[in-house]
């Protein structure tokens, strides 16, 4: 007969961050202290998200009023293309990923801060 | 069969081998329901990000966006721009939150934000009717390519991309979804690409001609028609940047991510792979004016017979092999996520009611009917412009989920009656303008002008429904909703009760 048989072992993951229970009480029970907490945050968030679209309603949604004021416009030619081909064509895509770059990491940033306030406070 | 179609049905066929054989072998990890719809929610930002560009660059894109700007010219721009931009906005108003809403589908975020029934059931039809609208001019544009191509009936089409599409869909869910549509976004750029850089180079060996005819409103980003165009401008720019986060399929795709920050990375790179896709499209617009004039009213397969009017013989036939094969991965891909997503919501609200069915079951059941509907549309009803029909479902998204999920996530005082009330008027609002253009609906003036981009009004008067009656009625407002939405912006590195 060959070796005996081994014993079944449950094979398990390393347990992935687990973390450390704090108390965040104030914001869990909804505490006024835990209200101007979470209030002061979605507006953090909410004002970046409007400055961001202001910048997408002057850099791209300003263009046709542009050209409807200025019809002239059309026949400028820059770089060999028409002026509109240009900027709606191919300048829009990089500058929609700039604001999309600048938005993550200000957001992530403004949610770092609000989670070590958060933290420290409880210490 | 002539010679002229060989290239055509040996690009279909190739795709669909690889479509199916990804598929399958995606299938060794898709086990659980969890895996059929959202991939256990553990695909890492980058590969999702490719599955969203491959399935969110559908036929309009790849087909329609070019027809469009040989016809009608730069105003047109609008739609891939629009269509890119609905990206930044879901991103800073949507993304993160939405994902930490922990709900799988619109209906769930609706019924979680709400604790109401009623929402959740009206939010199941308009998704629905979206992903319905969206589905049939796809199923429309494979008819339309097999047509042109190979010289099939306009029903193959649609009967081609729907027995595939089920296939996949109903074998693997969304994980194995997921790497077919990630392969068919490379394909999708791959076919739109290479074909464009030797159409040019060929062009510049021409000693670069210019458009026979020249007229300044193909250079105005701008429609026809001073205050109308304008506002047909703008309504389009409204319609595509707040409808995207409404997408039915697009909503799917966020809850397939880790967690908050996750789901802003794949929007940023999804960001970078649109704009790196739309780069392309206008191309084959302009090079339409020189060599395919002859075209209008024809535009939808201008992608298609460029390369065979530009080049002759066999590298024609090769390129024209690539730009079918791309726009077939374009039917499949679209078709395939809109699929999963009206189905996991009629198997979730419909079929899974009925309870005698286990939720993988219950799911096929609902593919088959998911894909059925839109399939026999498209056969039965007359062509319309790929874009135009896209650009609807735009239309009625924003009017309908924007609202919904802007207030949700960003206003505490929203409530069940608001909800409804907003729902129910932007649905009526941008419906009717769909039924008006699907009935072929002609005519100048301003009241034409309203109802083709409704967007324009029916988002405001939707957002204005939902405010007014939340409002009206401050006493429904959900007992959890300050926890709710705690939940919904604060970082997961908080560990709080989730």
């Amino acid at each position: 007969m060959s070796d005996p048989v081994p014993p079944r072992v449950r094979v398990t993951g390393p347990e992935r961050r687990r973390a450390p229970v704090r108390r965040t009480a104030a914001i869990d029970s909804e505490s006024r202290l835990g209200t101007v907490y979470v209030g002061s945050l979605l507006q953090e968030q909410g004002w970046l998200a409007v400055r961001v679209l202001v910048l997408l309603a002057v850099g791209v949604g300003a263009w046709p009023l542009l050209f409807h004021l200025v019809p002239s416009l059309a026949d400028v030619d820059l770089l060999g293309l028409p002026l509109a081909w240009l900027v709606v064509g191919v300048l829009v895509y990089p500058y929609l990923l700039l604001l999309g770059w600048i938005y993550v990491r200000r957001a992530e940033r403004n949610e770092r801060a609000f989670t070590d306030l958060v933290e420290d406070r409880e210490r | 069969m002539t010679l002229d179609a060989a290239p055509g049905i040996v690009a279909v066929a190739l795709v669909t081998v690889a479509t199916l054989a990804i598929g399958t072998w995606g299938l060794r990890f898709s086990r659980t329901t969890s895996d059929f719809f959202v991939a256990s929610r553990s695909v890492n930002p980058r590969l999702n990000a490719t599955a969203i560009g491959g399935e969110y660059l559908s036929a309009a894109s790849f087909l329609g966006v070019a027809g469009l700007l040989l016809t009608f010219g730069a105003d047109m721009l609008w739609y891939p721009v629009g269509w890119t931009a609905g990206y930044l906005v879901l991103l800073v108003l949507v993304a993160a939150p939405l994902r930490r809403s922990g709900a799988y589908t619109l209906p769930d975020f609706a019924e979680a934000r709400l604790g109401s029934q009623g929402v959740r059931r009206l939010c199941s039809l308009l998704v629905v009717a979206i992903g319905w609208l969206y589905l049939f001019p796809q199923f429309q544009g494979a008819g339309l390519t097999l047509r042109a191509t190979v010289g099939a009936p306009a029903w193959l089409g649609p009967l081609i991309v729907g027995a595939i599409v089920l296939a996949g869909v109903t074998s693997g869910g969304m994980r194995s979804i997921t790497f077919v549509q990630a392969f068919q976004y490379w394909l999708k750029l791959t076919a739109l690409l290479l074909p464009a850089a030797v159409l040019l180079a060929v062009w510049a060996g021409d000693g670069r001609p210019r458009a026979a005819v020249h007229d300044a409103a193909w250079s105005l980003p701008l429609a026809d028609g001073g205050g109308q165009g304008l506002y047909l401008t703008y309504s389009l720019i409204a319609a595509t940047f707040l409808g995207t986060m409404g997408l039915p399929h697009v909503v799917v795709r966020f809850y397939t991510n880790p967690d908050g920050g996750a789901a802003r990375r794949t929007t940023l790179v999804v960001l970078a792979l649109l704009g790196l896709f739309y780069l392309v499209p206008p191309v084959y617009g302009a090079l339409g004016r020189v060599y395919a004039d002859d075209l209008e009213g024809r535009s939808d397969v201008l992608v298609l017979e460029l390369p065979r009017l530009m080049v002759d013989g066999g590298p024609g036939h090769v390129l024209t092999g690539l730009v079918v094969a791309g726009a077939f991965a374009a039917f499949l891909s679209t078709s395939s996520g809109l699929a999963i997503a009206v189905a996991g919501v009629l198997s979730q609200d419909v079929v899974g009611r009925r309870g005698r069915l286990d939720g993988v079951a219950a799911f096929r059941l609902a593919a088959v009917v998911a894909v059925a509907v839109p399939c026999v549309v498209a056969v039965g009803l007359p062509d319309v412009s790929v874009a135009r029909a896209v650009g609807l479902a735009f239309a009625v998204a924003a009017s309908t989920f924007c609202p919904l999920l802007l207030l949700g996530i960003w206003w505490r005082r929203l409530t069940d009656v608001g909800a409804v009330l907003g729902l129910v008027v932007g649905f009526v609002g941008s419906g009717t303008a769909v039924v008006w253009t699907l009935a072929d609906g002609g005519g100048s003036g301003w009241g034409a002008a309203l109802l083709t981009q409704p967007a324009a009004w029916s988002v405001p008067l939707a957002f204005a429904a939902m405010v007014l009656g939340s409002l009206a009625t401050p006493q429904r407002v959900p007992a959890h909703t300050g926890r709710f939405l705690v939940r919904l912006h604060a970082p997961e590195a908080l560990p709080l009760q989730r």
